[in-house]
């Protein structure tokens, strides 16, 4: 158990940077997910945790620890890969014994150590075993159980659910969380699926290009997120974009949208009011987009006019891919909807949940106030 | 039929039994199976040959052809054996053989072995280069060495009474001389194919291993030998075969004919026995046999270890 330290880490790989500048608390307990796209450097920033690559610059403190020096096998961490990395010509039980056995753990310890992480994990008869004989998601379970025999401070997961069906996927999301409570240790877990992240974690980090983008509970990064960035990865189907100006009185601003406008929501008339008469970002995502003859209007509903392209429909609702000034965007609207691909329909913006970035530097505008 | 969508062949495809399916396959096959048996008969026939003839009297070899003994089974004998292990000495030969050949290739898979994990899987300075320079003597022809090996070999020669090894430790006409030249030869080959296998191994198995707690010496015993057995087992039927069947290095560097190995022995029976080729076929059979019972016995490995490498995961 131990709270792992990120004190401004950077990792080059000769002229590339795959980390830079990474500072990050992760407390005791918590299960933190690493998220961004490939090449972002969120396994670079892992596997420097576990000793598997040598820091450029900066600490790693395991603890009070600084382990920077310290070999990857006295980190007193255990990795979960997403190969998994069984040893095939093992048996289930010799590939979780494996470590124990080689730091001396008596044998009765052994057998005890590993009984109990395969009864945790519900694969007590596949001990004889050898990985070849084992499906996708048993060997998931075994590279966990060769993880959790060990008793760590620190569980790292790289991608371990990328190898498995989508419904072994959310059925291994669930035990996965399950098992971060039952053991109280603290996870941290690489993934570019947003949605893992979104569903297991304490705290999301998201990175892009090797710098960390923003730090915070899945909530908080969905409803405040940071930068364009941020905006675009959180949430599924992604925020809409818009190129927009800000205009009108103060009583009356809204946005300009070329051949639609909608007006600024009373609340965030401050925020805007230094962008009055130039460019912003304006981002609204898909779920608060309605189909008004299906859904009550919001309060502050901003209709707009649009061409329905696609139409997809996902049985709890419909994703209705629309152009409006030929610029497409989606909206996740009731699956009463009668809208048809090729009819013009109207949508209603709920402008109480705008989102504005500045369009130079992509930072969200206003941050830090009530929305 | 050209105009069908592949569904609807699919769906016309579909009552067609498995034994027609089987039986067409088979069919499609069969120039293949044909050409193959054709082409293996064609380059069994030596060997057979040789096999029979060694079985039948001189007065038969010199009057008939082999494929005659087939009509004459009962004319076959075991003489030719019989006065080539006991008069010319081949028994001591083979015996001199096994211990030039089996060191020589036990050598090569120990230090290859280390070799290769290091350069595979151990960073140090100048590792790719050492590595090229390594795979560079591959093109160096064995009798450009000769001459420098032979004078260096005279020049550090160890004499000692030993049972077994003759009468000299290290120099010419020694077995340890035999074994660290064929080493040598051997090791270029060796360390290639094997740093090439290793390297095929998924990082992500040594990277687990380290975090288990591994040290190299337990990664390379734990996980790459048993792992590696396909490549090890290859390089040893090669090894082993290349000793065995070595003659100029033999010729070059054992000067005393009491330790001659087969193939030397053999050389020297063409040129005593010219014409008696009875006894010529036995000599040559007694030194095929041991590498047919060891091919044969890892030719599973052999097949796999070819291919080891090819194809990575």
């Amino acid at each position: 158990m131990a709270t792992v330290t990120y004190d401004h880490v950077t990792k080059r790989f000769e002229s590339v940077v795959a980390v830079n500048d990474f500072n990050l608390e992760i407390p005791d307990k918590e299960f933190l997910v690493l998220v961004g796209p490939s090449g972002c450097g969120k396994s670079t920033a892992l596997r420097l945790l576990a000793g598997l690559e040598e820091i450029t610059e900066g600490n790693i403190y395991i603890g009070d620890r600084l382990v920077n020096r310290v070999a990857a096998k006295d980190r007193d961490i255990a990795m979960v890969f997403q190969s998994y990395a069984l040893y095939p010509h093992m048996s289930v039980h010799d590939n979780m014994a494996f470590g124990l056995s080689l730091r001396k753990t008596p044998k009765e310890e052994i057998q005890q150590r590993v009984h109990e992480a395969a009864q945790i994990l519900g694969i007590e008869e596949l001990l004889r075993r050898k990985p070849r004989q084992l499906s996708g998601g048993q060997r998931q379970r075994v590279a966990l159980g060769r993880a959790i025999v060990r008793d760590p401070a620190v569980f790292l997961l790289d991608e371990p659910l990328s190898n498995l069906d989508a419904k072994l996927r959310v059925q291994t999301r669930a035990e996965l969380s399950k098992l971060h409570q039952r053991l109280g240790t603290t996870f941290i877990y690489v993934t570019h699926d947003q949605v893992e992240a979104m569903t297991m974690a304490t705290r999301i980090a998201v990175m892009k290009d090797g710098l960390l983008q923003q730090v915070g509970a899945p909530q908080e990064l969905y409803d405040r997120p940071h930068n364009v960035f941020v905006a675009g990865f959180i949430g599924s189907p992604a925020m809409n974009f818009f190129q927009a100006i800000v205009k009108g009185p103060r009583g009356k601003m809204h946005l300009d949208i070329g051949s639609f406008r909608v007006p600024v929501s009373v609340s965030r008339v401050n925020d805007l009011l230094p962008y009055l008469g130039k460019e912003v970002i304006f981002g609204i995502r898909p779920e608060n987009i309605c189909d008004p003859e299906c859904q009550p209007p919001s309060t502050e509903a901003a209709p707009v006019t649009a061409m329905v392209d696609v139409t997809e429909v996902m049985g709890s609702e419909v994703f209705l891919h629309l152009v409006a000034d030929g610029k497409p965007f989606l909206a996740r609207v009731d699956p009463r909807t009668t809208a048809r691909p090729g009819q013009e329909i109207r949508v209603e913006f709920d402008m109480a949940r705008l989102h504005a970035f500045d369009p130079t530097t992509e930072q969200a505008i206003g941050l830090g106030e009530k929305r | 039929m050209a105009r069908r969508n592949p569904s609807t062949a699919a769906v016309t495809a579909a009552p067609l039994t498995l034994a027609l399916r089987t039986g067409r396959r088979l069919a499609g096959r069969m120039p293949l199976h044909l050409a193959l048996i054709g082409l293996m008969v064609l380059w069994s026939i030596p060997t057979i040959a040789l096999l029979v003839s060694s079985f039948r009297e001189a007065t038969a070899i010199a009057s008939s052809g082999w494929w005659n003994a087939i009509k004459e089974p009962l004319d076959l004998t075991v003489d030719n054996y019989q006065r080539v292990l006991e008069k010319q000495g081949m028994a001591r030969a083979f015996f001199n053989s096994v211990i030039i050949t089996v060191p020589s290739t036990v050598l090569v898979i120990l230090v290859a072995a280390w070799a290769a994990y290091a350069f595979a899987w151990m960073k140090f300075p100048a590792r790719n280069v050492l590595f090229l320079l390594m795979v560079a003597l591959l093109v160096v022809p064995v009798q450009m060495t000769l001459i420098p090996v032979l004078r260096l070999y005279t020049d550090v020669t160890v004499d000692a009474e030993l049972p077994i090894l003759g009468g000299r430790i290290f120099g010419t006409s020694s077995f340890v001389g035999m074994w660290m030249a064929h080493t040598a030869y051997g090791l270029p080959f060796a360390i290639y194919l094997l740093r090439n296998f290793f390297g095929s191994l998924p990082r992500d198995l040594f990277e687990s291993a380290y975090l288990d707690g591994a040290s190299d010496l337990r990664v390379f015993f734990r996980i790459v030998l048993p792992l590696s057995m396909p490549a090890i087992s290859a390089l040893a039927i090669f090894q082993f075969l290349w000793v065995w069947n070595d003659l100029l290095v033999a010729l070059i560097l054992l000067g005393d004919p009491s330790l001659a190995p087969m193939t030397l022995k053999i050389s020297n029976l063409v040129s005593s026995f010219g014409t008696n080729y009875q006894v010529l076929t036995a000599a040559a059979f007694i030194s095929m046999a041991l590498p047919l019972v060891i091919f044969f016995a890892l030719q599973r490995y052999f097949v796999q270890g070819i291919l080891a490498g090819a194809v990575k995961g």
